[in-house]
């Protein structure tokens, strides 16, 4: 690597952690956090027991549980035998092998990518792995962050390095400001429907371009987080003086000297001008509308102004008979409008949507409103703390009030692992990242949409554009 | 730990499916467990069964001899989605050694090589022509060949396809990837060392803060 080409910020992370590059271009890289669940570590730590193996850095690691845990009182325990039994094996093996925990009781537990930014363990300019693919939600720092599998976990905990290849850099530049009722959600959703869901394989995408920076935190991390469903890894936006008022302060940030030591070192990691990426994307987010999904992938996306496509119109017939199976499965029809399709759910968390900012979205359209007859609403905030917040800004208040059920946090619908499922063939509005077949319960049907278009989505009990609806900020 | 790849000769199933989504290859609901074995019966489970659990007669592996089958034949894009291992698990503990497909969602790609899967990337065209192959059944074995990095078809045409270099020697060696880095153990010894000095901001995560 020459220092006088100018680098992107992928390149200067990467370069950063390299410990070695082996003869073939194959590098040791080095991990500075890794976020342990209990759905993907349970056979990498018994991988280490029976190699006779400890957790290398367990400084550099923390873990909390997550995807299995019920949304209800959890005081009562968890009533599902196998789920229990996966929350079990990581209380033990974290207490083995002395990993840092965030119990289910404690008011910071949540979904791993939510508290990952939210206490300050994911920083600027870090290289951070966990076994989920939604880890490119913490690239929204200026962090390389990308899922791994359980083998690599065990890698991770043994070596605290991963053996990686570089990837290349795609640049998405978002231009121009987005329109009232807009969101970031809509942004990736449009992104996604642009590039297709392998569109950035072997990439890693960085986001710039002003409504890039005009995001808030949160609006960057939904970005940054559904970089998965465009194919690449993970997602960059470079830090700036919106990421280091978010960093500072957090419980695990640096303090005082520290802190300012790290901010000159992050100030240094924007992409030089003149950077050269593999591939560009430009994009204005003038031409977003709020978008949704018609189909069991998240690339099947259309404004909600629009209808169904017709797989009549589609030349290649490979694409034309998959188009036919998702419309088949949603129970939908060619040029039927997206407005016109009634859902019986409503889902508004994840690690997509989960965070303070959506669900203050999603109540500025609850207030005096109702939830519509018929309709299932839930909302789940992302974390402990999120939900502490919610409630001191009385946010639990008026959703409860328009109807809306009011959970604990965890991954819940998004996935349907814990008992929040779809039954066979309802049909839900989700703030999630996924709408594969079955994915929030078998037969389950799921158009994802941003946060507020969520909430538009229950009190009118069909898909509605909230441009239409009359909403109040809850600053 | 991981079985050696050298040479399969086996069935191939075809499965004539772009974007095979994780979920698809193992639902969420079978991700419970915390073993790596046992998976195999619920492989495909959506496509393979009905909802009272019962063979879908026309899902290709539930049919002989695909019931048998080492080597998958796809198209665009399979593995993408999550980034469980349970989907390379389910593969394996069906019997699949070998996908073959136009390319592959990049964390399900790796996942296949760290548990003595070859995933065979090869193009569309070509994809298509095999997936014909493997619609013969029985009669019709696939051989693929890592050494020698080739797929033979039933009549003995040879099809080339590229791999990287050290996930084809692990492979062939049947190699761990951990005791592969720990041989480099010094280095990342002395990384952190510097490290510690050049960010000695960067704090230590302990259990409270
Ligand atoms: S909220 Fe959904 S996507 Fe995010 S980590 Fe949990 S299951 Fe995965």
């Amino acid at each position: 690597m020459s220092e006088s080409r100018p680098r992107t910020l992928f390149d200067k992370v990467w370069d950063s952690h390299v410990v070695e590059t082996l003869p073939d271009g194959t590098c040791i890289l080095y991990i500075d956090r890794h976020l342990v669940h209990e759905v993907t570590s349970p056979q990498a730590f018994e991988g280490l027991r029976m190699a006779g193996r400890k957790v290398r850095r367990p400084d550099a690691t923390i873990a909390v549980v997550d995807h299995n845990v019920p949304t209800t009182d959890r005081r009562l325990g968890i009533a599902e035998p196998e789920s229990r039994l996966q929350v079990e094996t990581l209380e033990h093996n974290v207490a083995e092998f002395g990993v840092p925990y965030v119990p289910l009781l404690s008011a910071r537990q949540g979904i791993v990518h939510i508290i990952g930014p939210e206490l300050g363990i994911s920083l600027p300019g870090g290289t951070i792995v966990c076994g989920d693919s939604h880890t490119s939600t913490h690239g929204a720092l200026g962090a390389l962050a990308f899922g791994i599998g359980t083998s690599e976990v065990e890698h991770v905990l043994a070596t605290q390095t991963l053996l990686q290849k570089p990837a290349k850099n795609m640049l998405v530049r978002v231009d121009g400001t987005l329109g009232a009722g807009c969101t970031a959600k809509d942004i990736v959703l449009a992104i996604i429907g642009r590039i297709g869901t392998a569109g950035g394989t072997g990439h890693v995408i960085e986001y710039a371009g002003a409504a890039i920076r005009a995001l808030d935190m949160a609006g960057r991390m939904t970005v940054c987080n559904m970089t998965i469903e465009a194919g690449a890894r993970a997602g960059m936006i470079a830090p700036d003086d919106t990421t280091f008022a978010y960093v500072r302060g957090k419980p695990y940030a640096p303090k005082d000297a520290a802190f300012a030591q790290a901010v000159a070192w992050w100030r240094t990691l924007p992409s030089d001008p003149g950077a050269v990426y593999d591939r560009t994307v430009v994009m204005d987010a003038a031409d977003i509308a709020p978008q949704v999904t018609w189909g069991t992938s998240p690339e099947t996306v259309v404004p909600i102004t629009g209808a169904v496509p017709d797989p009549a119109a589609e030349p290649d017939a490979a694409r034309r008979a998959q188009m036919q199976r998702m419309l088949d499965y949603m129970a939908l029809s060619p040029g039927q409008r997206m407005q016109d399709v009634t859902i019986d759910a409503v889902f508004i968390g994840s690690c997509t949507n989960g965070r303070i900012e959506d669900l203050r979205a999603a109540a500025a359209i609850a207030r005096g409103r109702h939830v519509a007859p018929g309709v299932r609403a839930m909302v789940v905030p992302g974390s402990g703390l999120v939900k502490q917040q919610a409630e001191a800004e009385g946010l639990d208040r008026i959703l409860t009030q328009a109807g809306f059920e009011w959970r604990e946090a965890g991954c819940s619908m998004c996935l349907g692992m814990n008992p929040d499922k779809l039954a066979p063939g309802q049909r839900c509005a989700s703030t999630s990242n996924r709408n594969f077949e079955g994915r929030q319960g078998p037969g389950g049907r799921t158009h994802l949409l941003s946060p507020a278009m969520a909430a538009a989505a229950a009190v009118a009990g069909r898909l509605s554009d909230v441009r239409e609806m009359a909403w109040r900020e809850m600053a | 730990m991981m079985d050696k790849f050298t040479t399969l000769t086996a069935v191939a199933a075809p499965l004539p499916l772009a974007n095979v989504d994780t979920d698809k290859i193992i639902p969420a609901r079978f991700l419970k467990t915390i073993k790596r074995t046992g998976l195999g019966v619920h492989l495909f489970d959506t496509l393979r069964y009905d909802a009272d659990g019962k063979e879908r007669a026309e899902f290709v592996l539930n049919s002989e001899p695909y019931r048998h089958a080492e080597i998958l034949v796809a198209f665009e894009n399979f593995g993408c989605g999550s980034s469980r291992e349970h989907a390379p698990w389910a593969l394996l503990d069906f019997g699949i050694r070998c996908v073959i497909a136009p390319d592959f969602a990049d964390i399900f790609h790796s996942n296949c090589f760290k548990n003595g899967i070859l995933p065979v990337r090869l193009p569309h065209e070509v994809c298509a022509m095999l997936m014909d192959d493997a619609r013969m059944g029985g009669n019709a074995r696939l051989t693929v060949d890592l050494a020698r990095q080739v797929v033979v078809r039933p009549n003995g045409e040879e099809i080339p396809f590229e791999i990287d270099p050290f996930r084809r020697h692990l492979l062939l060696e049947g190699l761990d990837d951990i005791g592969q880095t720990l041989q480099h153990a010094q280095n990342i010894d002395g990384y952190e060392a510097r490290r510690a000095t050049e960010q000695s901001w960067l704090p230590a995560i302990t259990a409270q803060a």
